[in-house]
C-alpha cells in the first residue's frame, strides 16, 4: 500500500463518517464534498483520469451546489432536532454486520489482478459511442424525463392544472 | 502498487457508512447525501475492478469505467427528482422529516 492511497482512503472515510454523524446539515454537505473529492483522487490512483475529471465536475460542482440549494430552500428550525431517529443503534448494528460480511468476502478470496492500468482516452470514447451507443441514448432520454418530472413536481401549480 | 483488495475494502467501508446514514437519519436531505456516498462506493468498486482485471464473457477490461459513467448520470437524474420531491414535501407539510411522512401508511 502506498501512502497516497492511505491518505486518500482516510479522508474519504472520515468525510463519510462526518456526513452521517454531524448534527449540522451544512457541515454534512461540506464533509460530503471532502469525501467526493477524495474519491476523485482514488480514481487518479487507478489511472482513470476521465472519471476523476467527471467526479470533480459533477459531484464536486453540480451535486454539492444542488444539495446546498436544497438545504437553503428548506431551511427550518427543525434541522438540529431531526438529525437522528430512535433506531440508530439498530442501524449501526445492521450496517456493521453488513460490513463484516463484505469485508470477509473481499478479504478471504482476493482476486488476482494485474497492476492498475487504463486504456487510451480515445479507446474509451470509441467504446462509448459504438458498443454502448444504445445505453448512451437511453441515458439521455432518462435525463430528459427526470428534468421534466422535476419541473412538474416542483412548480407551484398557480395558473395551470398541475 | 496497491493491490485490488484494498480498493474493495475501501468501497465496502464507504458503502456501510452510507447505509448507516440512510437507516439512521431522519432528514430527507441527509438521506440523499448518504445515498450519494453509497453510489460512490459502488463506483470505486467498478473502477478498481475495471483497471485491475482482464475482461471476461464479452466484456473488455474497461467496460467498468463506462458503467461508472452511467451510474454518475443516473445519480444526477435521481438527485434532481429527489430535490424536487423534497421541496414539494416541505411546501405541503412544512417539514422534511421522513418519519412524519405517513400519508400512505395504515
Amino acid at each position: 500500500m502506498t501512502w497516497l492511497f492511505v491518505v486518500l482512503a482516510a479522508s474519504t472515510l472520515l468525510g463519510g463518517l462526518g456526513v452521517v454523524l454531524t448534527r449540522n446539515v451544512v457541515h454534512a454537505a461540506l464533509f460530503l464534498l471532502i469525501s467526493l473529492v477524495s474519491v476523485a483522487g482514488i480514481y487518479l490512483i487507478l489511472f482513470t483520469e476521465f472519471l476523476a475529471l467527471v467526479q470533480v465536475l459533477i459531484y464536486g460542482g453540480a451535486i454539492i451546489i444542488v444539495l446546498v440549494f436544497a438545504i437553503m430552500l428548506t431551511r427550518t428550525s427543525e434541522y438540529p432536532r431531526i438529525s437522528d431517529n430512535r433506531q440508530w443503534p439498530l442501524a449501526a448494528v445492521a450496517a456493521l454486520a453488513l460490513g463484516v460480511v463484505l469485508g470477509t468476502a473481499f478479504w478471504t478470496n482476493p482476486p488476482t489482478g494485474t497492476t492498475a492500468q487504463s486504456p487510451e482516452f480515445t479507446e474509451l470514447a470509441n467504446s462509448l459511442f459504438t458498443r454502448w451507443a444504445i445505453p448512451f441514448e437511453v441515458a439521455s432520454l432518462v435525463l430528459l424525463v427526470a428534468l421534466i418530472g422535476a419541473i412538474i413536481i416542483a412548480r407551484t401549480g398557480n395558473g395551470g392544472e398541475g | 502498487m496497491t493491490p485490488l483488495v484494498y480498493f474493495q475494502l475501501l468501497s465496502a467501508a464507504l458503502f456501510v457508512i452510507g447505509l448507516y446514514g440512510v437507516m439512521a437519519r431522519r432528514s430527507a436531505v441527509l438521506i440523499i447525501m448518504s445515498i450519494e456516498l453509497m453510489l460512490n462506493a459502488v463506483n470505486i468498486n467498478l473502477i478498481a475492478a475495471a483497471s485491475h482485471l482482464e475482461g471476461i464473457g464479452g466484456f473488455v477490461n474497461f467496460d467498468g469505467q463506462i458503467i461508472a459513467i452511467f451510474v454518475i448520470t443516473i445519480a444526477a437524474a435521481e438527485l434532481g427528482l429527489a430535490i424536487a420531491i423534497i421541496l414539494r414535501m416541505h411546501r405541503n407539510r412544512g417539514t422534511v422529516d421522513v418519519d412524519e411522512m405517513n400519508l400512505m401508511k395504515w
